[in-house]
């Protein structure tokens, strides 16, 4: 049984386009089939993450529209041949994402792919309200900043309410926190709240913490998920998270502050 | 799932008029008026402090309010235009100033406010006022219990009886009750209890964080560190007379 999983926060330029990329692939790359859909209609860019600009003909809402078939929009990766991604389009308004076409779209994808990794765009809009709507999973991306956690504490809130499952009384969404943007050195000095606040004030279990790192923003120039980059603290902390996700107990990482100096040399870590 | 009850939006409507009105009359009514107790001279800090208590409620949304001055001190005459604008910038609806000094009065009635006499609020009617209620098998109060936490953005409403809270009150959201508020988690919310305007209901917390607490109308902001007595504690909320008391659970 496929499973859908909505990347959701509530507020903007927190990781969720990253994360969708990186989590999508993650799961490909453990043998799983995969689609990413970009639900951010007319802001695009999950497709330029992925490397796919180039290749985007057509997009989710042709196929809601009925102007183009899933075989037609779906854009295969370059990397992984199990994951593919449907990009938003670039010019069309969000009323296009009924309820009904994107259900149509969900239902149609659940017969080949294992998951289906839904990138919502920011605030409770239309375009958020749908990716979460028919939701199995929800991945609630969250920096260590208040005004992120509030915003996801409203996410989480909208999911208990508003999904298909909640209008259904059927069993709840099944929510992960997913801590991104994370730098041990500004929680100890203050700047951030821990981990343990976040997950303490949201009240739901944690998947994954990670780390703000360098390497994210020269994936995404390069248009390669973090993910591809296990050299990187940021891509290991999304393959832990995937790992995770699919049941295995992988130990939390990156929590301290970056050891500096020659145990670092020595370890090499 | 626990019931989650509509919202509360006629809390302040007038008493309805009887068949074929004359076009106008006066009636005495006791309508629930929250008080709002200021504690500074300066406007820019009752701006601040109203701006987190009504920002993002509609609870006092254009509420009527009738103002208690006494802590001011009484040389420095308010400018009571200023405060009707401020009040009203912060969609709240001054319609009087409690009890003031002789002094101010003219000021107040030149703002266009009322003064108000006073209004020891829901004093217990004598039996003439409420005939006995017939002997009949006792109505129990309904209870809204709400297992999940109530989250931000969120509204919990107990229409005529009491609310439990068995998770936590997160900050932004609002739990309201026409009785009794309990909160058997952290309370980072706001609570407000008998707002009909029942002086007895209380608010029990068993940690106390919030940014908002309301009995039958009076009500405190805690928008500073230092600003809540039983930060992080538990407590219990009543009021003492027109006093909104704040006191450690199991403590007396
Ligand atoms: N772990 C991280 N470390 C550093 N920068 C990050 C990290 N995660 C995301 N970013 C950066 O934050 C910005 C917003 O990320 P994005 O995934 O587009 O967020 P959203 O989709 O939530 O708006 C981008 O510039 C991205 O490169
Ligand atoms: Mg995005």
């Amino acid at each position: 049984m496929s499973k859908i999983i909505v990347v959701t926060s509530g507020k903007g330029g927190v990781g969720k386009t990253t994360t969708s990329a990186s989590f999508a692939s993650g799961l490909a790359m453990r043998g799983h089939s995969a689609v990413v859909i970009d639900f951010d209609v007319g802001l695009r860019n999950l497709d330029l993450i992925m490397g796919c600009e180039r290749r985007v003909v057509y997009d989710f809402v042709n196929v809601i529209n009925g102007e183009a078939t899933l075989r037609q929009a779906l854009i295969k990766d370059k990397r992984l041949d199990n994951l593919s991604i449907l990009p938003a389009s670039q010019t069309r308004d969000k009323e296009a994402l009924s309820k009904e076409g994107v259900g149509k779209v969900l239902d149609e994808l659940r017969e080949s792919f294992d998951y289906i990794v839904c990138d919502s765009p920011a605030g409770i809009e239309r375009g958020a309200l749908m990716a979460l709507y028919y939701a199995d999973e929800a991945l609630v991306v969250t920096n260590p900043e208040v005004s992120s956690v509030r915003d996801s504490d409203r996410i989480l809130g909208i999911l208990g309410a508003k999904s298909k499952r909640a209008e259904e009384g059927a069993e709840p969404i099944r929510e992960h926190l997913l801590v991104t943007r994370y730098s041990p050195q500004r929680v100890d000095q203050g700047e951030m709240l821990g981990v343990e606040d976040i997950r303490e004030l949201l009240g739901i279990p944690l998947l994954g913490v990670v780390p703000e790192s360098e390497a994210v923003l020269q994936a995404s120039n390069a248009g390669v998920p973090v993910i591809h980059d296990s050299d990187s603290s940021s891509g290991q902390a999304y393959a832990d998270a995937v790992a995770r996700f699919l049941g295995e107990e992988v130990p939390m990482r990156f929590l301290e502050p970056e050891k500096k100096g020659f145990l670092k040399r020595i370890f090499g870590t | 799932m626990p019931a989650k009850a509509p919202p509360s939006r006629d809390l302040f409507d007038t008493a309805q008029q009887g068949e074929m009105p004359p076009a106008a009359e006066l009636r005495g009514t006791v309508l629930p008026l929250p008080l709002l107790r200021v504690h500074e001279h300066d406007l820019a800090a009752v701006r601040r402090a109203l701006e987190s208590a009504v920002s993002g409620s509609s609870f006092f949304s254009h509420a009527p309010v009738v103002l208690d001055l006494s802590p001011l001190e009484e040389k420095m005459v308010p400018d009571f235009a200023a405060l009707t604008a401020l009040l009203r910038e912060c969609r709240l609806i001054p319609v009087g100033v409690k009890e003031p000094p002789e002094a101010w009065r003219e000021g107040i009635l030149e703002a266009g406010l009322a003064i108000v006499e006073g209004g020891h609020e829901a004093s217990p009617r004598t039996p003439s006022q409420t005939p006995p209620p017939a002997p009949s098998a006792p109505v129990p109060t309904p209870t809204l219990v709400v297992e999940q936490p109530v989250r931000s953005g969120q509204q919990i409403y107990a229409r005529g009886g009491d609310l439990i809270l068995l998770a936590a009150v997160n900050a932004g959201a609002e739990v309201i009750a026409d009785g009794n508020i309990h909160v058997y988690a952290p309370l980072r919310g706001r609570a407000l209890a008998g707002v009909q305007g029942n002086t007895s209901a209380r608010i029990f917390v068993q940690t106390l964080e919030a940014e908002l607490v309301a009995v039958a109308g009076v009500f405190r902001v805690f928008d500073e560190p230092g600003s809540n007595p039983c930060a992080g504690r538990s407590a219990c909320i009543a009021l003492r007379g027109e006093q909104l008391v704040i006191d450690e659970l199991g403590r007396d």
